[in-house]
């Protein structure tokens, strides 16, 4: 069962990097950056590393994805290349 | 064109090699991997010497929390400083000390209940969630010996509040509560606690950051409830810095650096 939970992380952790990279409007890329981190968190949690797991839910979904946001918002919404 | 290409070449070339090289790797969670049961006829390793001695040498259950804030304290401080430094460094780069003309250029909106609709149902909401984020926080950073958590997590927890303050109900509202005087003393203040309850140490007799010494001002028992309780102090100048600088980050990246308006 955890295997395959873990499994099912790793594969949406490719595919949310992926996107994130690829998609053009820079705020949909910040929002799925900040899904990417709550994956690495759950899947530190999920292999004992609960402090780090915190810190990741905190800084990386939290704050950053806010920071991500408003600095779009102040700048060009469309990426350019 | 070409060069995207070659850069993927030897981005798939570099990936391909690191996970030739985890295949080395001993198995995850292995018992007898270097790292968790030390190399044959070496002694214990140090994970185990964590293991073993943190509990009775530092009475601290969480055992990350005793190596961040106590057996590696000068990294934990230094990283202190490397957040103080990040937020001076984007105070140094957006914030605008001078307006043109006395004017500000953005549109500070209309923020009564007829101007804003959506205040009522996101601000109410803020209103309820905000007190109960921040008694979390002041949770994380005060039972952080004893789950996770410590400084840096309840900081950033302390500090999102603030931004949900600043998001809902308007920069203005949140810059009220944490001004930018306030938040910059913060940010210093947090340093200087950790630094000084290291000086303190050194002023006792022994080495910067050795927690043990401080037993005869904190009268305990023994060194490892002194390096305990010191391991508290330092958690909270992490939480100070940590918290202010996270708010000053937010409000000169979502102003301009005007410190007014907002998003």
């Amino acid at each position: 069962m955890v295997e395959n939970f873990n499994i099912i992380i790793l594969v949406l952790l490719v595919v949310t990097a992926v996107i994130s990279l690829q998609v053009k409007d820079l705020l949909s890329a910040s929002m799925i950056f900040g899904i990417y981190s709550f994956l690495i968190c759950l899947l530190w949690a999920e292999m004992g590393a609960v402090d780090v797991a915190f810190t990741e839910a905190a800084v990386g979904a939290g704050v950053s994805a806010v920071f991500l946001i408003a600095t779009v918002f102040n700048t060009k919404r469309k990426s350019s290349d | 064109m070409a060069m995207k290409w070659l850069a993927l070449v030897a981005v798939v070339f570099t990936g391909a090699l690191l996970i030739y090289g985890v295949s080395d790797f001993p198995d995850w969670g292995s018992a007898d991997s270097p790292a968790n049961g030390g190399i044959e006829g070496a002694g214990r390793s140090v994970s185990q010497t964590f293991i073993q001695e943190t509990k009775p040498l530092t009475h601290v259950p969480n055992m990350v929390t005793a190596v961040l804030a106590d057996y590696r304290g000068y990294d934990t401080m230094f990283e202190t400083v490397v957040v103080f430094a990040a937020g001076m460094a984007i105070f140094a780069v957006l914030r605008v000390l001078k307006t043109v003309d006395g004017q500000h250029s953005r549109v500070i909106r209309d923020r009564s209940v007829d101007g804003d609709h959506q205040r009522i149902i996101v601000g109410t909401t803020c209103k309820i969630l905000i007190p109960v984020i921040q008694m979390f926080a002041l949770y994380v950073v005060a039972h952080g010996h004893h789950s996770p958590g410590g400084g840096f997590q309840g900081g950033v927890i302390l500090g999102a509040s603030f931004i949900l303050l600043g998001l809902s109900d308007g920069m203005e509202t949140a810059m009220e509560r944490l001004s930018e005087g306030k938040f910059v003393a913060m940010a210093a203040i947090g340093v200087l606690i950790y630094a000084g309850i290291g000086l303190l140490s050194q002023f006792v007799g022994r080495d910067f950051l050795d927690y043990g010494a401080l037993q005869p001002l904190l009268g305990t028992p023994d060194e490892g409830w002194a390096r305990s309780h010191a391991m508290l102090g330092v958690e909270v100048g992490v939480t100070f810095t940590v918290t202010a600088i996270m708010f000053a980050i937010y409000v000169n990246l979502a102003s301009k650096g005007e410190l007014k308006g907002g998003l």
